[in-house]
């Protein structure tokens, strides 16, 4: 896999600020930091000041990352109506993931869905590729970006275990939710300025048969515990705007969890009520058997509860399909944007952990403070600096999907009453012709 | 008015149907009502008077003119439909039928879809109506108010109860801006309306009487109170005893009842006016044929069949009604937990930005929602009502049907016991004995009866021929009387039947209609809320 700087693609666009090994990947092989920034032409003028060459503060290299954020924060708001999860820029990575399979085999039985992708990216080989990925492998990927990008919110996947004998492991219904989650999980790490470079994703997209090395649990352990280190250390003060944040997902996650329980409520309500509502059609249809003049009314009437039983049933699948697994996914989100919250921190307080020992060893012996202590602080204020852009993208994804979300659930809910009110209005203006038939044939 | 001086009416009266009334017109024809209500009261109660002989006065042309007459006062003008109880009137029913203006019968609205399932009962009601017994052709008739009163009930204790004022104006014409008259009223109670109808249940045994509404609230669902003193309750029982009113009212049959007419006008003598008739003692024989148990041998089919048929019709109304609560129950808890939105909508906007303005308003309409849901089911007990009227008027088609059996049974014994004397007469004018019995046998072992005994036994035997022949005859005529008044009103009520609950069918789509109108507004505008966002 190649490792360099990103060029430039071919377009107009400015000198882009490239080749800076990222602070925190010192230990690993050094990522790209940055999104090819291509300013279109059209954007230009909407930004005079990037363009006009207004002078910018690139005193240390984590301004580059505040930069792109904000570059890619004014074109983000542009593009917001027309693409959620777009960056703005022209996408030139594109993924899905669809066509289920199941694979039986002696030691297991599983589902593999297809990946694919369209890139015109120079780190792809070819501009199109097809591949077959299971659960796991989806595990796999995410584990290896939280550890090759810690400063970065990985997007979340779908709940990993299933309680195998309440839930079909195999049923549509549960396969198209997960492959909707999976596909949204690719979509957001593919849409990541930062992620969607990595070697790891690159691999995942293109390789054949994925070589997830052995003893995978050992390294995610290990993985761990080089964390573990740093988080000896306590935290003297989280700036301001970090505590903002970790109340506002507090509140946020808590919010979400109420209304996936009034959710589950009224889809318990609405199927009481669809049970009942079913057997009251019936006694209209029993009704009409022993009846002559009023026996089509009656029938009409059977007909219309009967048609709003379906519509109802319609808006309860969508709402425990679409609407419960979106919400779920975001308390994951939430989670994992509280994880990451938790190694800024971690990674703060190692920092004033050594500066403080580095500060009374100086008093003492005149030692210098170590370079070790200003790399931590470069890695405070990258990762400061990574957090508050992916927070800021975090922040409008979550809105765009609400807004989603939400407006498709009143979609569904107006056309569950369109659906009921078509049908009883067909049954009025067949009532009023027999109606009128009949009054016609009395005066006669 | 025209002065009249000789007895004719007719012409007059026609040009007078033309004519608009002053308010003085207005008065004098109303002191002539009340008149004739006194009138009317001196002859139930017995008295003789210069009128027609018979208890109820008919129009005659030879009634001394300055008495009034029915023929009088039906000139009321163009006949008013009933306008909603007190202040509801809409514009819609400004356009309601005037009878015998010659139109076509319409029941109008109908195509409005906006129509509130009130107006739509009042289209039954104006239906029936039009139809223009004597009755309604010169008064209206409302169950307007209700009141509270405490008094000793019978066993000396102070209950309370409900009265209801029940108001009757002249059936006036529309006089523009002129006031309409102060209408009579005087106040019932429900016991009073009981009174009323097993009254007109034993007096005309063939006619299906229509039924009060319930007593004690029914198929409740459980928001709804199934408290008698509740206003909803009673305001639902006001309405329900108008109806009744109306309905005896436009009966071509009840509706010329004195007892009944007194009922509308008489507040004090009434009791005892009903009391006077005697209709107690036919009470007795009605209880006996609805709780006796026997068999008929030759029932006529066709009542055999309206048995079954409102014994069906009583079963799945009742099943219908009771489903209904439940769906109305569920409903309803679906609704109000939307309202939890409002609540969390509104405590996540307070930790949001951009998102928070959105959300919020969002928050309001789902606690709109919420609420809309008890308007929605409050109509539809309006349909509930409407149910419950014919499931008890199955009960009185029952009843009619059993009367016939019962007739019918007599029938068959009269006949049977007459054919058993035929036979006795013959065996002993012949000797033979064809049936056997113990005195016949032991008359033989023992010893024959002298020729003298034996004819007096048939001279015995031949009157009671004749009084059975009579009797047969009697109740035969009896028997083809009510199958033929019976049969008629029978028709008469299916084809009310099939009106009025293709209507409130109608009525009910409606008012579905309106639910998913209201839905779709709510949910459109907490969408706009959302793509505010």
């Amino acid at each position: 896999m190649s490792v360099g700087a990103p060029r430039g693609l071919a377009s107009s666009g400015q000198k882009l600020i490239t080749e800076i090994l990222h602070p925190l990947s010192a230990a690993e092989e050094p990522l790209s930091p940055g999104h090819d920034v291509t300013i279109s032409a059209e954007k230009d003028k909407q930004e005079p000041g990037l363009t006009n060459g207004t002078p910018l503060e690139i005193s240390s290299p984590a301004s580059a990352s505040v930069l792109i954020s904000r570059l890619q924060l004014d074109c983000e708001l542009e593009a917001d109506a027309h693409d959620p999860f777009g960056s703005g820029e022209p996408r030139d990575l594109f993924v899905t993931v669809d066509d289920p399979k199941k694979h039986v085999s002696t030691m297991e039985t599983y589902i593999t869905y297809r990946v694919s992708t369209k890139t015109t990216r120079i780190e792809f080989d070819l501009p199109e590729y097809s591949v077959r990925r299971r659960y796991q492998d989806f595990d796999w990927l995410r584990i290896k970006l939280e550890d090759s990008q810690p400063t970065h919110l990985v997007p979340p996947l779908p709940e990993k275990f299933v309680m195998k004998g309440v839930v079909d492991r195999f049923s549509e219904e549960f396969v198209d939710t997960r492959m909707k989650a999976l596909d949204k999980f690719l979509k957001r790490v593919a849409d990541h300025p930062v992620l969607s470079f990595n070697p790891h994703l690159n691999a995942f997209l293109t390789a054949k048969d994925l070589n997830k090395r052995q003893g995978l649990a050992l390294l995610t352990k290990v993985g761990e515990s080089v964390k573990n280190v740093a988080g000896g250390y306590k935290l003297r003060a989280r700036p301001a705007e970090f505590c903002a944040m970790g109340e506002y997902l507090d509140t946020f996650s808590q919010k979400l969890g109420t209304i996936d329980r009034i959710s589950q409520r009224i889809l318990r309500e609405q199927s009481e009520y669809l049970t009942e509502l079913r057997e009251y059609g019936a006694v209209y249809s029993a009704w009409a058997a022993s009846e002559e003049q009023l026996q089509r009314p009656l029938e009409g009437v059977a007909g219309c509860v009967t048609t709003s039983c379906g519509a109802l049933e319609d808006l309860s699948d969508n709402m425990s399909q679409d609407f419960l697994p979106v919400l779920r996914e975001y308390v994951l989100y939430i989670e994992s944007m509280k994880n990451v919250l938790r190694k800024r921190d971690q990674v703060q307080a190692e920092y004033e952990g050594r500066l403080e020992a580095a500060v009374l060893r100086k008093q003492e012996d005149r030692t210098p403070i170590p370079v070790e202590v200003e790399k931590c602080q470069d890695k405070v204020e990258c990762f400061n600096a990574d957090l508050k852009a992916d927070w800021e993208r975090w922040q409008r994804n979550k809105r765009q999907d609400f807004k989603q979300l939400l407006t498709g659930m009143a979609d569904k809910n107006i056309n569950y009453y369109e659906k009921s009110q078509a049908a009883w209005e067909s049954l009025i203006t067949l009532l009023q012709e027999k109606q009128t038939e009949d009054k016609t044939s009395d005066t006669n | 008015m025209n002065g009249r001086t000789d007895g004719q009416t007719d012409g007059w009266m026609d040009r007078q149907m033309e004519e608009d009334w002053t308010d003085g017109q207005m008065e004098r024809m109303g002191t002539m009502l009340l008149l004739r209500q006194r009138l009317v009261t001196a002859q139930a109660l017995g008295f003789r008077t210069r009128c027609s002989p018979k208890p109820h006065p008919t129009i005659t042309p030879s009634t001394p003119p300055y008495l009034p007459n029915l023929e009088l006062l039906r000139f009321f003008s163009v006949m008013r439909m009933r306008i909603a109880s007190s202040a509801d009137s809409s514009s819609n029913n400004s356009q309601m039928i005037m009878a015998d203006s010659g139109s076509s019968d319409e029941v109008a609205v109908i195509c409005n879809t906006d129509i509130t399932s009130t107006e739509s009962e009042n289209n039954i009601i104006n239906t029936m109506v039009e139809r223009g017994t004597a009755l309604l052709k010169k008064m209206e008739i409302s169950v307007a108010e209700a009141d509270k009163r405490t008094g000793k009930n019978t066993v000396n204790m102070q209950e309370t109860y409900t009265v209801y004022l029940i108001e009757t104006r002249p059936a006036e014409s529309v006089s523009e801006g002129g006031t309409p008259v102060a209408p009579d009223t005087l106040w019932r109670r429900y016991s009073e309306f009981e009174l009323l109808r097993t009254y007109l249940l034993v007096t005309y045994p063939y006619i299906i009487v229509p039924p009060l509404p319930e007593k004690r609230a029914e198929f409740v669902w459980h928001k709804l109170s199934a408290d008698n003193l509740d206003p909803d309750f009673v305001e639902r029982r006001r309405v329900g005893l108008e109806n009744f009113l109306l309905r005896l009212a436009s009966h071509p049959v009840l509706s010329n009842d004195n007892i009944f007419f007194l009922f509308l006008t008489e507040e004090k003598g009434w009791r005892e006016a009903v009391l006077e008739t005697g209709f107690q003692d036919k009470a007795d024989s009605r209880l006996k044929s609805l709780s006796a148990m026997f068999r008929v041998k030759n029932p006529d089919k066709r009542f055999t069949s309206l048995k079954h048929y409102s014994e069906d019709l009583s079963t799945v109304i009742s099943q219908l009604l009771r489903i209904r609560a439940r769906v109305a129950d569920r409903l309803y808890g679906v609704y109000k937990v939307h309202g939890n939105y409002g609540r969390v909508f509104s405590e996540w906007s307070a930790i949001e930005k951009e998102m928070g303005d959105g959300l919020q308003s969002a928050g309001h309409h789902m606690d709109t929602y919420a609420a809309s849901i008890d308007d929605i089911l409050e109509e539809e007990e309006h349909y509930a009502d409407q149910l419950k009227e014919y499931l008890f008027y199955t009960e009185a088609v029952r009843s009619v049907c059993k009367k016939h059996e019962l007739i019918q049974y007599e029938l068959e014994m009269a006949a049977q016991d007459l054919s058993y004397k035929k036979q006795q007469k013959e065996e002993l004018e012949t000797g033979t004995v064809r049936i056997f019995s113990l005195k016949g046998m032991t008359s033989k072992l023992f010893g024959q009866e002298t020729p003298e005994q034996r004819e007096s036994k048939v001279a015995a035997l031949e009157q009671s021929i004749q009084e059975g022949e009579g009797a047969l005859k009697e109740k035969n005529a009896e028997s083809q009387e009510f199958v033929e008044k019976a049969w008629n009103d029978i028709e008469r009520f299916k084809e009310q039947k099939e009106k009025d609950l293709r209507e409130a069918l109608i009525s009910y789509a409606i008012m579905q209609i309106s639910m998913c109108k209201k839905g779709i507004q709510v949910w459109s505008n907490a969408k706009e809320c959302f793509n505010k966002m």
